[in-house]
């Protein structure tokens, strides 16, 4: 009889979902859906609104990734007062998400994942959290936590709080870096590169021993892989333009810019959830999948370009072959973009500029239209906005970074989910590992920072018919 | 000039007659909150915060309108008051669209601090939401009617300061609103000199300097100070 699996709600990602599994008459899967089960509504409620103040808006639909819709929202607004922002707050700006990478990476990899990879996809799920991590390995997950207070901190310094610091605006930023903020951020940088490396050595050694399956399962197919990249090819999170590259490393389009995202992305809207289907439009749906996030950014770039971010890329390629296909390696491709933006961040505090005072561009509305787009830690962030004369908002559309993988993850927890669920007894861990799949991406589902804690899991298995045949409930 | 001697929490105050109970209890030292008082400017009892208890009436009677009289016993601060004084700043949250988080006056809102200073953690009242527009037509200025809670200080400070009398109030009860000549865009009104008294006077973020993100707004309000001392004084200094 045909049944499905439901797993609500999904545990250690940022939001709400949840995941059915839908079993065939054999009882073996047939697909696996992600449903985003939340409705904000932000691009409805933004019309009427000031634009200047959409940065401010826009940053609280998430608690993790507030700098990302920062940044997007401003360079939208810098399109509007149609300004060239003065150097100094651009390099402002990058320092500042380059510690929200480095906070918001360093959170999915140690307090979300982590628990998975050191304790066990089968352990007691009461302590496969960040406080198991902490009972089993007390170091590591003090380095961890303090690797991303200093991401935190950086932002902290230049936007004066942590979580939605309202520092960005069109035209530039408020204010600049204070030098007793560079000094604390040169003397927290040997700590952090420290705990970089000591992630990156442990989850090489763990995928070499323990997860090599898991590389081989956990969303190992093909698909386009889309990224900002810099002039020269380089990595990039700020600005640049966007290419697509294919799994085997051909370069399917390059030099596009945000301004014409609509001519090669569409959206497609599934009824069973609220999150839409970006496509590369020329391929068409769901033909055109595509991934975004540290393992297309690593995969698109041509070099990072900071020597030990390099080095680690040059291994990180070796080991797949060229181009990295499996999602699991979106944790290996987090680790290395860490190492990117702490000696980006190195290079930046040395820069004169970033304590310049000229850092706001003060301009009317000039255009009626805009469109920002900046690389939050998940992947590509989109936002346009059309605005009348005096500036209020008529029309925002956002794409954010979850979405373009919304194909991706789908594919990903089917094909965990054949692996690993068979029969009709199925145990807690099988479910995790479904779970785990989606964490790969990181996804950013909401405001909310359900990064610690217990939260309930309820699966049913349901059958055709609609009855409850078995649940099984984690309170 | 007589002066009169009354009781303000039990405590004796002499003051010129013709003051009012929040000016005597200012001079006391003992704090009412207000929202539409403005040092200034004429008093008009609108926000209703300024609620005292007088001996011998069983009305509540705003203090910033309210003679001192001779004799007078006043209570500030009963447990009556402090219900009422956070049931007003409740309803005043719940008639408008207040979002602390995104608005350009957080952090620095009259309405804000006394949410704050009545204890205010939530509003018992269903908040009405209502579809209120923004007007950014003013080359400088911009006011948002979400955050406007009609204390007409603008208005006030427009007429009896700047002399131009922008500013008015249309409609009655619930649907009143404050319109700008007459009820055309700001940007449109002749009258409006862009001083900006407007914007140093409005107690929330209703009235901001455009462009202004979040938080962002600054008062300056020694400048109204100091036009009224000139004006009244022909004293010149800041």
């Amino acid at each position: 009889m045909a049944q499905t699996i439901v797993i609500d709600p999904i545990t250690r990602i940022e939001g709400h979902a949840k995941i059915s599994v839908y079993l065939n008459d054999a009882g073996t899967v047939d697909e696996a859906r992600f449903h985003v089960v939340e409705y904000r509504g932000f691009e409805k409620f933004c019309e009427g609104r000031p634009f200047t103040e959409m940065a401010g808006i826009t940053a609280r639909i998430c608690g993790i990734c507030p700098v990302s819709h920062l940044l997007a929202a401003a360079k939208t607004g810098d399109k509007i007062l149609a300004v060239k922002i003065p150097p100094a707050a651009a390099k402002l700006r990058r320092l500042m998400n380059l510690g929200q990478i480095t906070q918001s990476h360093a959170l999915s990899f140690f307090h979300l994942s982590s628990p998975d990879f050191l304790l066990g996809w089968d352990s007691d799920p009461a302590k496969r959290n960040v406080f198991g991590l902490i009972e089993s390995d007390p170091d590591l997950a003090r380095a961890g936590i303090r690797l991303r207070q200093f991401g935190q901190t950086v932002i902290e310094l230049l936007g004066a709080r942590k979580i939605h610091a309202a520092w960005t605006v069109p035209g530039g930023v408020r204010s600049p870096l204070s030098e007793e903020g560079r000094q604390w951020i040169r003397d927290r940088l040997p700590e952090s590169f420290a705990t970089t490396q000591l992630a990156l050595d442990l989850f090489k050694r763990l995928i070499d021993t323990q997860l090599q399956a898991e590389v081989n399962v956990f969303g190992a197919f093909p698909s386009l892989f889309m990224g900002l990249v810099g002039k020269d090819g380089a990595w990039e999170h700020y600005d640049g333009h966007l290419r697509f590259k294919d799994s085997q490393g051909n370069i399917i389009a390059d030099h596009l810019s945000e301004d014409d995202y609509a001519d090669f992305l569409a959206e497609a809207v599934e009824p069973w959830s609220y999150l839409k289907f970006p496509y590369y439009k020329p391929m068409g749906y769901p033909a055109g999948i595509y991934r975004v996030g540290p393992l297309a950014r690593l995969n698109v770039c041509d070099r990072i370009g900071t020597p030990a971010a390099d080095r680690e890329l040059q291994e990180f390629r070796d080991r797949s072959g060229g181009m990295a296909t499996s999602s699991f390696l979106y944790h290996y491709a987090r680790l290395i973009e860490i190492l990117a933006c702490l000696e980006h961040i190195q290079q930046l505090i040395d820069d004169p500029d970033i304590v310049s005072d000229r850092v706001r561009a003060i301009a009317g509305v000039n255009s009626l239209e805009g469109i920002g787009v900046s690389e939050a830690p998940r992947g590509t962030l989109f936002h346009h906005y059309k605005v009348d004369e005096n500036g209020l908002i008529q029309k925002v559309n956002l794409i954010i970074a979850t979405g373009h993988n919304n194909l991706a993850m789908n594919q990903t927890i089917t094909q965990i989910a054949k692996e690993y669920v068979k029969g009709t007894e199925i145990a807690e861990g099988m479910l995790n590992r479904v779970e785990a799949g989606i964490r790969c991406y990181d996804p950013c589902l909401s405001c909310s920072t359900h990064a610690a804690g217990q939260m309930p899991l309820r699966i049913e298995i349901v059958a055709a018919d609609g009855t409850v045949m078995r649940e099984i409930r984690r309170d | 000039m007589s002066v009169k001697t009354l009781k303000i929490n039990g405590v004796d105050i002499a003051i010129e007659e013709g003051a009012t109970v929040l000016q005597a209890a200012r001079q006391a030292g003992v704090p009412i909150p207000t929202l539409c008082h403005l040092d200034g400017v004429h008093d008009v009892g609108a926000c209703r915060l300024c609620l005292v208890e007088v001996s011998g009436t069983r009305k509540l009677l705003p203090a910033c309108v309210t003679e001192v009289a001779e004799g007078m016993e006043v209570q500030t601060n009963t447990p009556k008051l402090q219900e009422y004084r956070r049931m007003t700043v409740e309803l005043l949250f719940s008639e408008g669209n207040h979002v602390c988080s995104v608005c350009v006056a957080n952090g620095n809102c009259e309405l804000q601090d006394v949410a704050i200073q009545v204890g205010m953690d939530h509003s018992r009242f269903t908040y009405r939401f209502p579809d209120r527009a923004v007007d950014i037509s003013h080359p400088q200025f911009g006011i948002d009617h979400n955050r406007c809670i009609l204390c007409t200080r603008c208005v006030r400070v427009c007429d009896e300061i700047e002399g131009a009398h922008v500013w008015d109030v249309a409609q009655r009860g619930a649907a009143c609103y404050i319109v700008s000549g007459l009820n055309q865009p700001w940007g449109e009104v002749d009258a409006c000199t862009s001083c900006g008294k407007c914007v140093d006077a409005c107690p929330t973020g209703a009235i901001f300097r455009k462009g202004s993100t979040t938080g962002e707004k600054e008062r300056d309000r020694a400048k109204l100070d100091f036009l009224v001392t000139a004006r009244e004084k022909h004293e010149w200094t800041r």
